[in-house]
């Protein structure tokens, strides 16, 4: 792939947030590390899905990347510009080409505002349109494209429902042309027969607009969905990124293993057979990260060398980024997981006691 | 006889000057000792307020009215005055809420939370409280119990939280769990460890658990029989599989449709249901799933649709449902319960 393909490209960022103490004078006593080195590029026209569980840094991530977040260090590049070292006046006009949709619509759009007025504030400051009734038009093709119908410029949020508020949403970030368009927890706020509607529309959309976006996620079946990439994080860091069939067929992190084994698949009989690779323990604080491997805490393949005290970076296995020491082994299935700091829950009937376990035998078995 | 047999039940919330609101409206289920039976729909189909109305915990205000069954061990819960409703709740009848955060008391410690259910209804007190109660959440999986005890909720993540719930729920070891969206608010390898929890809480000890939540996968992975709700009433009851594998209600079959699964592809196309929930009949009768449906018919409007009962235990509420592929009018072999 040329470097001309790839519109975002994030090079070691890292955002930390400091942690404060005392009443007169505010001391920093640590830092919160939301987002500690994470590399990825984006190619042009393609979606990018980041999937986490709450607290890994993936939102962080993706505000850091419209410089919502200053990020402490790292570089942004957007289509062949430095974002981190922009003047503000030239950020702001790059934000024409990138913009932000959000998980809640209720408490993104505000709600004294009309939707004409809504897409009209993002026009206006950026210069787009010679006069009102040209606006008018862009936006009347806009909310074609969104499926909403005209008579909705009037009306003001709350008299949509959730899917409709985010379909104002998507327009209010579509109205500018956008190249990229990241998509915070686009569907998590809708309900189900709700959110395949939005995820078609942003499907529909790519294909005819040719956007590119970042998805941000902790649905694992959306991302899968809708991402020709997906990234994995946990505790600020990448730990897994593949092309999304790969990723689920064959994942090679242990983290990425135990969280598709814990997505449930509406069909009975896939939940009847699968094994569950059940985690112990919850996330530990972001503030105070674990030594060498973060995920050596929960890990039910972690081994006694290396997983404490070095920290791994994201090397290539096949056509996957992985940050395991043990993947390789942990594939062949040559590492087996511990039988102490994990519970894997089998199927019922399966002879084994819960406690004595052994690894899949083939790598896609947990779905 | 069932354990808890609702029926009929309706819920109305009528305000001066507004059209009365149906929340629930003829739902009629049972859930056996030692079953899990689910509750599904989408925000506004009813399921927490069947639940509410069955532990008596809808806010008590004028316009208010509920009517129908609940029996639950011969006793009709709808019947009873609130004193002995109180001795129901928490001892044969526990609930556990969505949001752990906001159902446990932010300026009481964990421990004197859970003492309260086994002073109110099993007497203890003292030591031997605490001594149960320490047992109690070391049974739910929360580590190091003894310190838990003097914490307060802010103190515990999440899934703490819910295990927490969870401890004071079985406390006294109840015949009937209703768990409302238990789930939602966690993270999914945090969701994975309290499925299984309630799964073997259910299997050890023989308690019914009525699980009312918006995911399939969840439905699929612990439900025995099921119960889909669209606009207040129950649209289809049947075992967990048959309705898998053959959804029979449009709506059903639409909710499947939407789901995006982990273990498809990218780029396979969802099959959304048009419209949304608000889309309401401009005629008070008839299916409320009809303005979505895309197997309409003139029937469906008039009059609401019956209930129908079929040969294998399955019941839909629709005029005009989604044929079986190669249907033979002749019993198939049951589910092994």
């Amino acid at each position: 792939m040329s470097d001309k393909d790839i519109l975002v490209e994030v090079r070691d960022l890292k955002v930390h947030f400091p942690i404060k103490r005392g009443v007169l004078f505010d001391r920093v006593v640590g830092h919160v590390k939301a987002v500690d080195g994470v590399d990825l590029s984006i190619p042009r026209g393609k979606t990018y899905g980041l999937v986490g569980e709450s607290g890994c840094g993936k939102s962080t991530l993706g505000r850091a990347l419209l410089q919502l977040n200053p990020p402490t260090s790292g570089e942004v590049s957007f289509d062949g510009v430095e974002l981190t070292t922009l003047p503000a006046g030239k950020l702001r006009s790059m934000r024409r080409r990138m913009q932000m949709i959000f998980q809640d619509p209720m408490s993104s759009l505000d709600p004294r505002q009309n939707v004409e007025s809504i897409l009209t504030e993002g026009l206006q400051t950026h210069g787009i349109g010679t006069d009102r009734t040209d606006r008018r038009r862009i936006i009347g093709e806009t909310l074609d494209a969104v499926g909403l119908p005209r008579w909705a410029l009037s009306r003001y949020p709350h008299e949509f429902s959730g899917g409709q508020r985010q379909r104002i949403g998507i327009a209010r970030a579509l109205v500018l042309g956008p190249e990229l368009i990241v998509a915070d927890e686009p569907v998590s706020a809708l309900d189900v027969s709700i959110q395949a509607q939005v995820v078609n529309l942003l499907d529909e959309l790519q294909d005819s607009l040719g956007l590119t976006y970042l998805v941000i996620a902790h649905d694992l079946a959306v991302v899968r969905h809708i991402s020709d990439t997906v990234g994995v994080m946990y505790l600020g860091a990448l730990v897994e990124e593949a092309p999304s069939d790969r990723l689920y067929t064959e994942p090679l992190h242990p983290y990425t293993r135990a969280l598709m084994s814990a997505v449930p698949v509406p069909d009975p009989d896939v939940e009847d057979n699968r094994e569950r690779i059940l985690l112990a323990g919850d996330l530990p604080s972001p503030a105070n990260p674990p030594s060498g491997c973060r995920f050596h805490t929960r890990c039910p393949w972690a081994q006694p060398t290396r997983c404490k005290d070095e920290r791994p970076v994201l090397r290539e296995i096949g056509a996957s980024r992985v940050a395991c020491h043990w993947a390789e082994q942990i594939a062949t299935g040559e590492l087996r997981p511990h039988q102490v700091s994990v519970e894997i829950v089998r199927p019922e009937g399966e002879g084994e006691s819960p406690g004595v376990v052994s690894a899949p035998s083939e790598p896609g078995s947990y779905v | 006889m069932a354990l808890l047999e609702v029926d009929d039940l309706s819920v109305t919330f009528a305000r001066r000057g507004q059209r009365a609101v149906h929340a629930v409206d003829g739902v009629s289920f049972s859930v056996d000792a030692g079953q899990v039976v689910g509750l599904v729909g989408e925000s506004g189909c009813g399921k927490s307020v069947t639940s509410l109305a069955i532990m008596g915990l809808l806010p008590k205000q004028p316009g208010l009215r509920v009517g129908g069954k609940a029996v639950f061990d011969g006793t009709d819960l709808l019947q009873l005055d609130d004193r002995s409703r109180r001795d129901i709740r928490g001892r044969d009848i526990a609930m556990i809420f969505q949001d752990p955060l906001s159902s446990l008391n932010p300026v009481i410690p964990i421990g004197l939370q859970v003492t309260e259910v086994l002073t109110r209804h099993r007497g203890m007190k003292g030591d031997a409280a605490a001594k149960e109660a320490a047992s109690l959440l070391d049974r739910v999986g929360i580590p190091d119990p003894k310190r838990r005890l003097k914490e307060y909720p802010h103190q515990l993540s999440g899934g703490m939280r819910q295990r927490a719930l969870i401890a004071m729920a079985v406390a006294c070891q109840p015949r009937l769990l209703i768990a409302d969206e238990p789930t939602t608010a966690l993270d999914v390898t945090i969701q994975a460890q309290i499925l299984e929890l309630l799964k073997g809480l259910v299997r050890d000890s023989g308690t019914a658990l009525l699980m009312i939540t918006h995911d399939l996968g969840v439905v699929a992975g612990m439900c025995d029989t099921v119960n889909v709700l669209y606009g207040g009433r129950v649209v289809e009851t049947a075992r967990r599989r048959p309705l898998f594998r053959e959804p029979r209600h449009p709506y059903t079959v639409g909710l499947l449709g939407s789901v995006p699964r982990l273990d498809a592809g990218r780029g396979e196309k969802l099959n959304p249901i048009p419209g949304s929930v608000r889309d309401l009949l401009p005629w008070p009768d008839g299916c409320a799933f009809a303005p979505r449906c895309a197997r309409r018919i003139d029937d469906c409007v008039g009059q609401p649709p019956e209930l129908v009962h079929t040969y294998d235990g399955r019941s839909y509420r629709c005029v005009n449902p989604e044929p079986v592929p190669g249907t033979v009018p002749a019993p198939r072999e049951e589910e092994s319960a």
